[in-house]
């Protein structure tokens, strides 16, 4: 499997996925600049990490959003490319419009780094298919705007179609409808607030995470 | 040409910094303070010297950048 990883001012996540990504794949991802207008050719996934791109200035992920590489990332992925945003990634993936809603501020308004536990709602995606069915993990969030906000319409639109990918057993943060993490419609591209690359081998305290990663070294592979 | 937006949470959509704001006024005694929403106010200078223009191109920059207009709404105010 061929993987990259996009790497803004700010990003502080993008090595820690480049682990995960290289242990799960048998193969270094490349790491790409915001500025580059261009993609390496042949990618299988994309991986947008988490951090704190161009500081958070305007709202999280706007201004990432619109950097020349996000023009590609949208190509690739409306082509049926897999992409991958965790934490700051799921906001710059709201903020280009590859996945509805947005992510406000956390509801009690405090910066929250802890772990939490995670259902697995749906195996049916290439980022869950390791899992079982409301698998229970625990999985590490450290985010300030994690609330999940959509109109009622998107909420009901997404479980209708099974896009929730992830729950909180014991919501954080306000998200609407205990949301952690959701897919696009044709289930290639998954946000989430949680972290994964964080929980990926026992040296870092548990292997929680590393279903996720299981599930796309399978199902992009077979693709 | 100096345009001033204002970008600000929709109706409904909750706002728990301005329901911080609003408990702090009243823990200073301000009373009677029904309600604070906070939002954005982003000072434009603008090379454009037709106020429509400026205006039209103010809403383009707010409709690709500066509002996202999930849960915020926008309004442009051309000043001079």
């Amino acid at each position: 499997m061929k993987s990259a990883v996009i790497v803004f001012p700010g990003s502080n996540c993008d090595r820690d996925l480049a682990v995960a990504f290289s242990s799960a794949f048998g193969r270094q991802p490349e790491m790409v600049w915001h500025k580059d207008v261009a993609l390496p050719r042949g990618l299988d996934l994309i991986g947008i990490p988490g951090g704190f791109s161009f500081g958070d200035y305007l709202r999280c992920g706007a201004i990432a959003a619109r950097s020349p590489i996000c023009r590609a990332v949208v190509d690739f992925a409306n082509r049926g490319g897999h992409v991958l945003g965790i934490c700051n990634g799921f906001q710059i993936l709201t903020e280009t419009g590859l996945l509805p809603g947005t992510l406000m501020r956390n509801s009690a308004l405090k910066f929250i780094c802890k772990d939490v536990e995670l259902r697995a709602e749906t195996t049916a995606s290439p980022f869950t298919n390791a899992f079982d069915i409301k698998q229970i993990i625990r999985i590490p969030v450290a985010h300030h705007d994690g609330n999940f906000a959509a109109d009622d319409a998107t909420i009901k639109h997404l479980n209708a179609q099974d896009r929730v990918a992830f729950t909180y057993t014991d919501n954080p943060n306000g998200s609407a409808a205990d949301i952690a993490g959701i897919l696009s419609e044709n289930r290639r591209v998954l946000g989430m607030m949680p972290h994964p690359e964080r929980l990926n081998d026992a040296a870092l305290g548990g292997v929680d995470g590393v279903g996720l990663f299981k599930s796309l070294a399978q199902s992009v592979i077979t693709a | 040409m100096k345009v001033n937006v204002f970008v600000t949470l929709k109706s409904g959509v909750l706002d728990p910094q301005g329901q911080a704001v609003q408990h702090a006024l009243g823990a200073l005694g301000f009373d009677g303070v029904n309600g604070v929403r906070q939002g954005k106010l982003i000072e434009l200078d603008l090379d454009e010297t037709n106020a429509e223009a400026a205006r039209k191109s103010a809403e383009d920059m707010c409709d690709r950048l500066l509002a996202n207009t999930v849960i915020e709404q926008y309004s442009v105010e051309v000043l001079s």
